[in-house]
């Protein structure tokens, strides 16, 4: 922070002190920035349009962002000063950030859901693609044995993760073992762990020997890409798992143990059932990274055309394979038919959400009704 | 309540203080930690594995690999340079375009916005982690692709004189590593921007206010307090977010023609990394397939390196110690 002394005319142009809040904005400031916007916009129109030859709709943006910032800047120092103009800038960029986050998701679930809603049909759900060919009609795709597929593969990668990652958790939680610190950093970097560097490794630790040696369980089937999402999925859980188990009180846990109850007791019946909610929302969310999950699949699952129920034989198909075979097609008939799969993917992705934040709700509802009747308390 | 009883002997017997374990115990203290070691075990496989299979890949090309830009199983020359260079460069671009921002919305649902806006926007975060690679790479591959390509064009002819900038006469302007950057920052979006946040969240409130009340602008108090105090948690997460650009597969897949090769021309068609490079060539098998194990291996310890690292610096700077990266 640096001191300047006011010159002698900015001194004469000063108005009256007055309180100003750095963050709220008064009805004037609003009119300068209305104001600013209007006239920014016709000059680039005026300049990009009348004067040159614009190349496109990017580059107006760009310079009309660039005009609007500077005149919000020369107005405002001229109104409040220069650090309130700096002020307003950052504040402005900082608003413009924000926006960055929501455009592209917008934009994105705008595209596959005009790309594939007009195609998809009831038809989707009844029936797999071993009957269409490639010149039928994109609205007679059939997906029921991706979403068979995907159904089957995350259900029994869930058998394998909750209990492993739930115990893992609690190791890294509830024990005093020394072996939690390497345990905890081999989590961290198994969650970075490339997905399809899971793939790759569960292709060459067990199907290559499995189909050389000709065991039928070790080949491409579904159960081999569940090992692959298991290796996908376990650090997400187990770290989310690991932090919601951190929310739970000390006092609560030293209740129990000086009840006389053991550790394992304390664990059952106090720890995780406090957590509950925050462990469902760590595993649906869970589910919603590995339901896309595509790489690992390529090398375990293979993919099919037709129906598979049997996940322990032969190739299977899910829903984000689907997607990405018909994708990479040359025919745009038959790419429209992985834009349907998109959008299926997509609405089974925001359910899974919906679900998670309903789940999760539920605690902060509940917490939200605490806090006032606990400030009451106080204020008595 | 307690009634006295009796006591049946004068002097008790002393209690043992240390931990006695139930048989329950020491059962649940034997799964939890045979379920911890499970993870360290997989991860060791998994290294294991690669190794052994990238044995012959190794073994054809020796330190070569390393040095060899082109991956042809079928001459018989294998090299991970072109991949290794393509992903370097994507990931950096992703990160440059992903951290500037990150930062930018971390400040604006820590500082500027208010309760329930800020709510709705965490949620969006977390959303925006959920979506699947696939569908990014579906929509860069088809909507963003043909959009910026003008774009690029533009730049060209411009600023060609740029290294960077510059393209070979004739070459096309879609599916460039510049796109490809584009479409994995957003993906990367989602991790860097939770890890700034929560670093900023945990500024003191105490030094914000000092800041406040000495007269300073909310930039002034942004800048002075909570930039200086957030660097450590802004490096780390950026290397995170790294960590997750190298890896990224089928965006990247379908976004790129997997060409090995090393050139400046961002802009042009072109470029490869190496987990796109393996996720297209998921058929091979003998000496392409050992070199795709390879490539992996390489993949794999760069990205441990890079998350070892970024947690590193998390858990050491001030901001970190309580963030769970």
């Amino acid at each position: 922070m640096t001191a300047t002394l006011p010159r002698a005319e900015a001194v004469a142009r000063r108005r009256p002190l007055a309180k100003r809040r750095p963050a709220s904005t008064t009805p004037a400031d609003r009119l300068a920035a209305l104001g600013c916007a209007v006239s920014a916009t016709l000059l680039t129109w005026f300049v990009m349009h009348l004067l040159l030859t614009s190349p496109g709709w990017l580059a107006d943006l760009l310079v009309a962002y660039t005009l609007y910032l500077g005149m919000l800047y020369v107005v405002t120092r001229d109104r409040l000063g220069r650090l309130a103009a700096a002020d307003r800038i950052v504040s402005t960029i900082v608003v413009t950030g924000a926006l960055g986050l929501l455009i592209p998701l917008l934009l994105l679930l705008g595209y596959i859901v005009v790309a594939g809603a007009p195609h998809l049909g009831w038809g989707f759900f009844t029936h797999d693609m071993s009957a269409v060919g490639p010149t039928d009609p994109v609205s007679a795709t059939g997906g029921l044995h991706a979403i068979v597929g995907t159904l089957e593969q995350t259900a029994l990668t869930l058998v394998f993760v909750v209990p492993l990652g739930l115990l893992t958790a609690i190791f890294l939680n509830e024990t005093r073992s020394r072996f939690r610190r390497p345990v905890r950093i081999m989590v961290d970097a198994m969650s970075g762990l490339p997905s399809i560097v899971a793939g790759l490794f569960v292709y060459a630790a067990l199907i290559i020997p499995g189909i050389q040696a000709g065991v039928g369980l070790f080949s491409y089937n579904g159960l081999m890409a569940t090992f692959a999402l298991t290796m996908v999925m376990l650090p997400t859980v187990t770290r989310t798992v690991d932090v919601v188990l951190r929310l739970v009180p000390d006092g609560l846990r030293e209740a129990s143990l000086a009840l006389g109850a053991s550790r394992a007791r304390t664990v059952w019946s106090v720890v995780l059932p406090t957590a509950r909610t925050g462990v469902t929302t760590a595993v649906i969310l869970g589910i919603a990274r590995v339901a896309g999950e595509t790489a690992p699949l390529l090398f375990t699952s293979f993919g099919s055309i037709s129906m598979n129920t049997n996940p322990f034989s032969g190739p299977q198909e899910s829903i984000p394979l689907f997607v990405y075979h018909y994708v990479k097609q040359p025919l745009s008939n038959v790419q429209q038919r992985g834009y349907v799969g998109a959008l299926v993917l997509i609405m089974l992705i925001f359910a899974l959400f919906a679900l998670a934040r309903l789940v999760g709700r539920d605690r902060s509802k509940r917490r939200a009704r605490r806090t006032p009747n606990r400030t009451a308390q106080e204020n008595r | 309540m307690t009634v006295a009883l009796p006591r049946p002997d004068p002097s008790p017997p002393r209690r043992i203080v240390t931990e006695v374990l139930s048989r329950a115990d020491r059962a649940f203290r034997r799964v939890t930690t045979g379920a911890g070691l499970a993870m360290l075990a997989i991860l060791a496989v998994i290294g294991f594995f690669l190794i052994y299979r990238a044995g012959p890949a190794f073994g054809t090309s020796g330190f070569g690999f390393f040095t060899t830009i082109r991956f042809d199983a079928a001459s018989g020359v294998l090299g991970v340079l072109g991949l290794l260079y393509g992903t370097v460069v994507v990931a950096l671009i992703a990160i440059g375009i992903a951290v500037p921002l990150s930062i930018l919305a971390a400040l604006y649902i820590t500082e500027y916005s208010s309760g329930r806006l800020r709510g709705f926007l965490t949620g969006l975060v977390d959303l925006l982690a959920a979506i699947p690679s696939l569908l990014y790479g579906l929509w860069g591959f088809s909507f963003v692709g043909p959009k910026i390509a003008p774009v690029s064009q533009w730049l060209t002819d411009n600023l060609g004189w740029f290294p960077l900038f510059a393209h070979k006469d004739n070459a096309l302007f879609i599916n460039s590593m510049f796109i490809a950057g584009l479409i994995v920052s957003l993906m990367v979006l989602p991790i860097t921007t939770s890890v700034i946040r929560e670093v900023f969240a945990q500024t003191p409130p105490g030094e914000k206010e000092a800041a406040l009340a000495l007269g300073s602008t909310r930039w002034g108090m942004v800048r002075t307090v909570m930039l200086p105090f957030g660097r450590g948690g802004i490096i780390g997460g950026s290397m995170l977010g790294l960590g997750r650009a190298l890896g990224e597969t089928i965006a990247v897949s379908l976004l790129l023609p997997q060409v090995p090769e090393i050139t400046t021309h961002i802009l042009q068609f072109g470029g490869s990394t190496i987990s796109g490079y393996i996720a297209n060539n998921s058929g091979a098998s003998g000496l392409a397939l050992s070199g795709l194990m390879a490539a992996g291996l390489v993949l794999f310890v760069f990205t441990l390196a890079t998350n070892f690292t970024a947690s590193v610096i998390i858990s050491r700077s001030r901001s970190g110690a309580g963030v769970d990266a």
